[in-house]
């Protein structure tokens, strides 16, 4: 009784370990969404500078800065779905995977 | 000039009804999937208890020799939305004339001119053949994304979607990559120095990752989003509005129109842009892919060789008869 009780523990523990590993793992993913940020600031910066200098071809600068700034978004979105990976579907596989290897 | 639409209106009313003679019956077949749509899903959905963010829903599992095959709800959707689509063109295309008449008409044609610029600017004049394939994309992707709009599940925040349509790119490359010859494509790995191998490898792959990462990410995290918001807004609601006696406390009132400004970023400008952008992406890789010169050289040498090969057989086949 007292060795299942005591094993009992451990699996909460592990599972817990498990969900905080998840958690912090996909906190630390959204980091990648710093450098988008800097990024798309800087572009929409200059493409103001651009309109301002030649309002003209504001047409064009704002296609291609909106096109710019979702090409340089590609690196925050893969944070953003690993994060996602991490929270909705990591979790179920690793309790799965330790449930297989306790049997 | 002047007889003929008066010739046409009679005809009409000899046909029915000037309801089937404009074409307003396909609008309405365009409309009749949507609705069979939040049909299914008024009747087969899964009624969910507070806030979950949940994928798309399974509806039956067809059973498949090597991996049961799910069909799930952004299937349904995408399928339903073809038909509609389907249904919208010929509704725009319904009954075109050579001068334009009608309003439909004239967007219909606008629509083709505009994807035509597009090709054209972006892969040139010798891949115009993409027009009708961009055309599908844009409208497809758009579309899909703005679905949400009617409370159905986008097909464009399942990865499962737009993985596949990042492979067909793939595909697209690839084959374009192979027309120069499997010797080009292979020697195209080892550029510019053969030690740049595995990153050439690594970087192959990349694109329709990036691209499926890409279009998914941005409709998905607007969803999520989305549903965060309404959540904490039906939170607020009750904690505002809790001391209000019977249901009106129950009520989440925060969550009329609040919602709708994000829903104006995250679904229609987020999920327009996010089809353009793929548009945009495919074309630039199907256009990069393509070494037209090179192709073109080869075309050339592969018809002088032919030429000189025909000039050089040519005097035995005619020598041969005279030996003979």
């Amino acid at each position: 009784m007292e060795a299942m009780i005591s094993n009992l523990g451990m699996l909460e523990l592990a599972i817990g370990l498990i969900l905080a590993g998840c958690g912090i793992g996909a906190g630390l993913a959204l980091i990648a969404g710093i450098g988008p940020g800097i990024g798309e600031g800087n572009a929409v910066a200059k493409a103001l500078e651009a309109i301002g200098r030649q309002p003209e071809c504001k047409g064009d600068v704002t296609t291609t800065m909106i096109m710019g700034c979702a090409i340089a978004e590609t690196t925050g979105l893969y944070g953003l779905v690993i994060g996602i990976l991490l929270i909705f579907v990591a979790p179920g596989l690793f309790v799965d995977l330790l449930m297989r290897t306790i049997g | 000039m002047q007889s003929m639409p008066n010739k046409k209106e009679k005809r009409a009313e000899k046909s029915g009804s000037r309801f089937f003679a404009s074409g307003s019956h396909y609008l309405l077949l365009a409309a009749l999937p949507l609705l069979a749509g939040i049909v299914l899903k008024v009747l087969f959905g899964v009624q969910k208890e507070g806030v979950s963010i949940t994928g798309a829903q399974i509806f039956f599992t067809l059973p498949m020799p090597w991996m049961d095959l799910p069909i799930t709800e952004s299937q349904i959707n995408t399928w339903l939305l073809l038909l509609s689509l389907y249904f919208l063109v010929r509704y725009l295309t319904f009954d075109l004339q050579v001068v334009p008449r009608t309003k439909r008409q004239i967007l219909a044609e606008w629509l083709v001119e505009k994807t035509e610029s597009l090709v054209r600017t972006n892969m040139g004049a010798h891949m115009m053949g993409f027009v009708p394939f961009i055309g599908a994309v844009l409208a497809l992707s758009a579309f899909s994304s703005l679905l949400s709009l009617i409370g159905l599940f986008a097909p464009t925040s399942d990865m499962n979607v737009i993985a596949g349509w990042a492979v067909l790119v793939f595909l697209l490359i690839t084959y374009y990559k192979l027309k120069c010859g499997p010797l080009h494509y292979l020697k195209s790995f080892a550029e510019p120095l053969p030690f740049f191998t595995p990153m050439n490898i690594i970087s192959e792959i990349a694109t329709p990752v990036s691209m499926a990462f890409r279009h998914y990410g941005n409709i998905m995290s607007g969803a999520v989003i989305s549903v965060l918001v309404a959540a904490g807004l039906q939170g607020l609601s009750a904690l505002v509005f809790g001391w209000l006696p019977g249901w009106l406390g129950e009520f989440p009132i925060l969550r009329i129109g609040i919602p709708a400004f994000l829903s104006v970023y995250f679904d229609l400008f987020s999920g327009c842009v996010q089809a353009f952008i793929f548009a945009m992406l495919t074309m630039l890789y199907i256009s990069g892919a393509f070494a037209y010169d090179d192709y073109l050289a080869i075309q050339k040498k592969k018809e002088t060789s032919l030429q000189q090969d025909h000039a050089r057989t040519e005097p035995s086949a005619a020598a041969d008869p005279r030996r003979g």
